[in-house]
Parts: C-alpha cells; structure tokens; sequence
C-alpha cells in the first residue's frame, strides 16, 4: 500500500491535546505524530483512555468544550486543521471530507426523528437527490448495511432498533456522505461477526471504489487483522509503535504492544485467569516522566523511568518509542505470543 | 456437568412482541433454555434476535406475551408479589449494553455506582456507602478518586467498567452481562472476565453472558445457545459446539470470527447462512432436537439424521 503512492493525505505534527477539569489540566495527547496517507487503512489499537477516541476528534473540530489542542498541527489538503475557529470552517470539513462512525451510535443519531429521515436527509445533502429518488437510495442503503424489511424499518425510531442496527445506519449515513476519510471509532463491536465481516466488507469495497481513506479505532485485534494496512499502538496520549500490520503483529517491539497481544483470549486456558497488564495507566493529570508503561512493565530499564524514549526506527515503515532498541539496551526477549498466535489463529475450525 | 444440579434460571418458551396490537412484532419467539447455578451460560447470535430483549424481560423491563420466567424454581414473569420484586431487583443485575446512554450524564459516579443501595430501602451510613463505592470501582480497574467526575469524562471502557462497578454493588447472585466487554480494551478486558470468573468462584455467581466476540464466549462460557430472529436454533456446552457445530447459522457465525491474526484472516473463508437451505414445508417443520447429549439442535427430521450421520 506504501510502496507505489506515498500521498500523506492527513498528517499530525507534534500533536497536544489537554482538558481543564474543575482547575487541573488533563494532558490527553502528549506530542503525537502520524502520517495517514492516501487509500491506506490504518487501525489506531490501545488501552481505554489512552487518547484514541480523542486524537481521531480534533480532525473534526469534536473535541469537549473543555478540551483543546495546546501545540503542534494537523495538515489536510494544504490547511492546518488545528487553527480552524467558527463552525463554518467545519462546515466544510465534516461529513463531507471527513466523516466520522461513533463508538455509540446513540450519541448519533436523533431520538426524536425516523431512521429513514435521517439517512435520506444525508442523502439528499450530499448526492443531491431528491423526493422518491433520495428515498429509494435509502432504502438501497438500509439493504447495503444487512437490514431486512426496508420498508418497515424506514419509518421506525432509533430505540425501536437494536444496538447492531443502529450501528449500521450509522454507518449509512456516514457512506451516504461520501468522505475522503472514514474514521470508524469501534465501528462494529455492536454487530454480531456476521454483519461484522459483511459492513467490513462493505467499507473495504467502498475504500477501493472511492479510493477512500479509512481510520479505524477498535480494541477488536481479530478486526484489525482483517482490515489494516497499517497499526497505530496508542499508550497513554502517546503512539508507542507503528508499523504494517503484520509488523506489528508478529514482530512488535513496544513492551506494551507485547502485552496486549498477550492478553487475548484466544491465548487463555479455559479455568485459569488470562494474562492482563498489573496495574494502572498513569493519571495523566500529572506530568508523565520518562516511559509512561515503565511503572507496568516489570522488565523496564532505569532509564524507562526518568527519560521519555525516542521513536526508533526498526525497518522503513516500522518504528517504535522504547529503549529496547537503543543499541546500549540489554537483549530482552519478547513473550511467546507472536508464534502461538500464528498457530492458534490458522487453526481455525470450519 | 450432566449430573443433577440447581437449575437458577428457567426460561421457558418465552415469546416478546413489540408493535401495536394490529402490527405486532416477535422479538423473542418461544425460547427455552435454563442456566444453572453457578454456571456461565452464553447467548450469542445474530444483531437484533432478541438477546437483549431476553435480559430484559427477565429483569422485568418488557413485559412477556407469553411463556414462564422462573428463578430458583419460583415464577417472575407476568404478575408478582412485591416482596419477591424486590428480592429479585436486588439479586438479578444487568450490565447494559450501551455504556454511553445507561448512565445518568447529570449524576457523579459516586452516586451512578451506589443508586441501586438507595432503591433498597435501609440506610447505609455514609462512611460504608463511600467505602462500598470505592472498592466497586477498584474491583473494575478505576481509581477510587475517580468517585467525583462525571460520566462524560470518561472514556468508553472506562464508562462500561463503571456500569459494572454499579452492578457489583449489589451483591447479586445472577448478572445478566450484554455485551459486558466490547468497549473494553484487550487487557481491560482479560481484567473484566477474571474478575467475574474470580467472583463467581468466590460468591457462585451466575452469569448469563450476551456477546458478540465469541472468542470471548468460547473461553468463558460453560455452555452456549445460539440465537437468530428470535429463535434458538443451537445449544450445547461451549467446547462442543465449536468443535461440532451442525446448524448452518451456527457454522456461518463461527466462520467469520475475526482471527487476531493477518495471514489466516487473508486466508479466511466465510460461510454464508441462507435460511432456504432447510428447505422447509409443511411436511417436514423443523423442532428442538437432541443430536447428541446436551447437544441441541433446530432441525427438522431428515436434518437431524444427517447431522447424527456426521457424528
Ligand atoms: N471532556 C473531557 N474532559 C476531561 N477528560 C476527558 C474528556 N474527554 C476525554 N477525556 C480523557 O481523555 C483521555 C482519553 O480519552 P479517549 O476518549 O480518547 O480514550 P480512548 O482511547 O478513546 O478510550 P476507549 O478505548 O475507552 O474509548 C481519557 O483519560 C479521558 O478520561
Ligand atoms: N422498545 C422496542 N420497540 C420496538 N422494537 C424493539 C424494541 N426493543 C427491541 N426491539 C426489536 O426487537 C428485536 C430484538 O432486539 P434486541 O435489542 O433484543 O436485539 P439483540 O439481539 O440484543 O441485538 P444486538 O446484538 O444488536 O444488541 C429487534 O428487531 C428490535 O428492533
Ligand atoms: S524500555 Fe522503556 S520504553 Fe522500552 S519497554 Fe521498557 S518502559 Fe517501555
Ligand atoms: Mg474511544
Ligand atoms: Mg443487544
């Protein structure tokens, strides 16, 4: 995907996000960079609250009230996305070049109007089509998306759909707008595997039809398997490690990329508890010092502790943020993982 | 397992509708299925089959059209004495789906995670209510300080850990957990499930467990009921239905479970259910049947012989 068209299309420079909570400062993306390029998929992977949900915001002018971007620049289409102020400079952004599926499809959608209503709103906006016309596409759309009975569903409320339904009409509404860049924030949790793997392929068909660019955030790695060029692995406001998706799966390098590979499922014995990370994510109302997993990682290095680490580069597209491989560092031998994964993962039954 | 033991649960052919009376609509058609005691019972299945509903109406949210609901052997649907109501709030708790609208957006965590205590009517002193908050939340992976901010300020996973935090209080013996996991990151989530695996050692819980990654179900679930449009068509203990799974809908569901693994999801192969593929009519309708012990089945007959063949 990298090789033949290097297009950054979206780029994050030295990113700073903060929020003000009752007097304190929370610092939620701590100097971020990440170059999106043109077509690709990549998927942002992490723990909860490690600034995910946030990064993927300001593209859109979506943070809190209370948050804001202190430094750094977000670059898209020669305009420098952070300095946009009114609504109006939005306007122009949102839905229409970048569009946005919600982790909660309720935050979404409008309790108090039909489902067929709000589609064919986006549809008569942005493919300008209209009366039968607009209301047809929507009913396209509904079918798109695996909803059976358009012609009832059209006239239904949000809460007279199931989670996994209104997912999915999110996901309309957002297709219907037709973006550059799709950012899909836990897109599909609500879905059972079978709609999963049908909308996933729904919007991989749309990404090869409208060359459209896709962000994913999910914390499902199997749908990252599936979907991504490329990873992202977010740890407290900061990308630890990036790289192609099989990179970062069988050859990660972040001790904290480690031991979220570690804590699968798929890796447990049934009866005995499964591997989790020991402790907590730093408050990030505090200043974080040095490695912000040092406090976690029983194998941290002294120097985990008092300096933050640079991103190494480990091959041209894989790079990642840990002392481990500064040429000084002691040899340290990641987990099994990687191996049994590959084992466990091919030996899929059916 | 297949020795005698308490059932807690029993639902018996249980059927929901939604709609007016002239346009009615089965969300939950005839199910059956029992779940006993200290056991982890898995209800998986398509979007919209009616998992949530069946949590629902056995926290007596929706009322049931037609069917039985009991718990440790007594009836909960339909009509109740107001005592057995209120033993039944307190011991049967959900986890709602839907982390970001079931909590109250106005109220602190503190008082989201200790609302249920208040319900119950005697008075907590103050001092054990905050100590009851603050070990809830550090038996989910929050931070006790975290008893003063509001939901909003907190991230998807962390708000699903306090819906569980606000379960836990309770001391219930049954929780009913939708989709308990999804928001959760990977390690969180590893952190959820030995925390109901531990308590339910601890405290014999018993939990019906509603998700869609069924690589989480496998490895948590004693047994597991497969539902779609409101039908069980498949139920058998966790291992075995991935090892023999005979329903169609059941193979097409286990195909396409997303492997955290690039090579073998490139190489993946999905089944697709057609619900023509039965071939059903009025000759050969298909029932509840027996393939195997403790293996159910929706079959008709020629199905269930050709699905004993493969044995
Ligand atoms: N409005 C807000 N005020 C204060 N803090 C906030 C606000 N919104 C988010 N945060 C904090 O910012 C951090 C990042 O939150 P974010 O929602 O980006 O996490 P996430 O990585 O998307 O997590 P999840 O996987 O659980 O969705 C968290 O610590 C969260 O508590
Ligand atoms: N309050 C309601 N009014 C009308 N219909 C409803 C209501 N609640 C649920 N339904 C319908 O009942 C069916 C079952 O919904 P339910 O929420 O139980 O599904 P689910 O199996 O939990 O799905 P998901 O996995 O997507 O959460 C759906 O067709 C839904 O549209
Ligand atoms: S050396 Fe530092 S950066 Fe590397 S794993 Fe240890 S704590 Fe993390
Ligand atoms: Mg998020
Ligand atoms: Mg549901």
């Amino acid at each position: 995907m990298q090789s033949s068209e290097n297009n950054v299309i979206l780029s994050f420079q030295d990113l700073n996000v903060k929020f003000t909570l009752r007097g304190q400062t929370l610092h939620a993306i701590r100097g971020v960079s990440l170059d999106v390029l043109q077509g690709e998929s990549i998927a942002i992977v992490g723990e909860s609250g490690s600034g995910k949900s946030v990064f993927v915001k300001c593209t859109m002018g979506l943070l809190d009230a209370n948050g804001y971007i202190s430094g750094g620049s977000i670059l898209y289409n020669g305009q420098d996305l952070t300095t946009f102020r009114t609504d109006d400079d939005w306007l122009k952004i949102r839905g229409k070049e970048i569009a946005m599926v919600f982790q909660d499809p309720m935050t979404s959608l409008n309790p108090l109007k039909t489902i067929g209503k709000q589609i064919q709103e986006a549809v008569e906006l942005h493919q300008g089509l209209k009366g039968p016309r607009a209301k047809q596409a929507v009913m396209e759309i509904l079918s798109d998306v695996g909803i059976d009975d358009p012609v009832r569903r059209y006239k239904q409320y949000p809460h007279e759909f199931s989670g996994g339904m209104r997912q999915r009409v999110v996901i309309a509404i957002a297709v219907a707008c037709r973006p550059r860049i799709l950012i899909c924030d836990e897109p599909t949790t609500a879905l059972d595997v079978t709609i999963q793997a049908q909308i996933l392929e729904l919007i991989k068909a749309m990404q090869k039809k409208y060359n459209l660019t896709t962000i994913y955030i999910t914390h499902d790695l199997g749908v990252v398997a599936n979907v991504a060029d490329r990873i992202a692995v977010m740890y407290a406001g900061d990308i630890v490690e990036v790289g192609s998706c099989d990179e970062v799966f069988y050859d990660p390098k972040h001790p904290y990329t480690w031991a979220l590979l570690s804590s699968l499922p798929q890796l447990g014995v049934k009866n005995e508890p499964l591997y989790a990370i020991q402790g907590t994510p730093p408050n990030l109302f505090h200043e974080v010092r040095g490695d912000a997993f040092a406090p976690r990682n029983p194998r941290a290095l002294k120097i985990d502790f008092l300096e933050r680490p640079p991103m190494f580069d480990v091959s041209p597209t894989h790079k990642a943020r840990t002392w481990l491989l500064d040429p000084r560092a002691p040899k340290v031998e990641p987990p099994e993982h990687s191996r049994s994964l590959r084992e466990k993962g091919v030996s899929r039954r059916v | 397992m297949s020795e005698q033991r308490k059932k807690l649960v029993e639902v018996q052919d249980l059927t929901v509708k939604f709609g007016s009376k002239r346009h009615p609509f089965t969300a939950v058609d005839r199910v059956s299925f029992h779940i006993f005691q200290g056991e982890t019972f898995g209800l998986v299945g398509e979007s919209g089959s009616g998992k949530t509903t069946i949590g629902r109406s056995i926290i007596r949210i929706h009322p049931t059209a037609g069917g039985k609901i009991l718990y440790g052997g007594r009836q909960i649907n339909g009509r109740i004495s107001r005592q057995l109501d209120q033993e039944v709030t307190q011991k049967i708790q959900m986890i709602f789906q839907d982390p970001m609208s079931s909590l109250n957006e106005r109220a602190k965590v503190d008082y989201i995670v200790s609302e249920g205590l208040y319900s119950r009517g005697h008075h907590l002193p103050e001092k054990e209510r905050q100590e009851k908050v603050a070990k809830a939340l550090s038996d989910v992976g929050l931070l006790p300080e975290f008893a003063s901010r509001f939901p909003h300020e907190f991230s998807g996973g962390q708000r699903q850990r306090i819906g569980i935090a606000r379960a836990l209080i309770m001391e219930p013996d049954f929780i009913i957990a939708d989709e308990p996991i999804s928001a959760l990151d990977v390690s969180i989530r590893a952190q959820v499930l030995n925390l109901l695996s531990q308590l339910q050692k601890e405290r014999g819980l018993t939990y019906l467990f509603i998700a869609h990654d069924l690589s989480v179900v496998r490895f948590i679930c004693d047994r597991i009921a497969v539902i779609q449009k409101g039908k069980i068509v498949e139920l058998a203990e966790s291992e075995e239905l991935f090892a023999h799974p005979f329903h169609p809908y059941t193979q097409a569901l286990l195909s396409a479970i997303p492997q955290p693994d690039p090579i073998g999801e490139r190489n993946k192969k999905l089944l697709v259910y057609d619900p023509d593929c039965h071939h059903y009519g009025p000759e050969n309708q298909p029932s509840w049947q027996e393939v195997c012990p403790g293996h159910f089945v929706l079959a008709s007959q020629e199905e269930l012989e050709r699905y004993r063949g493969q044995l």
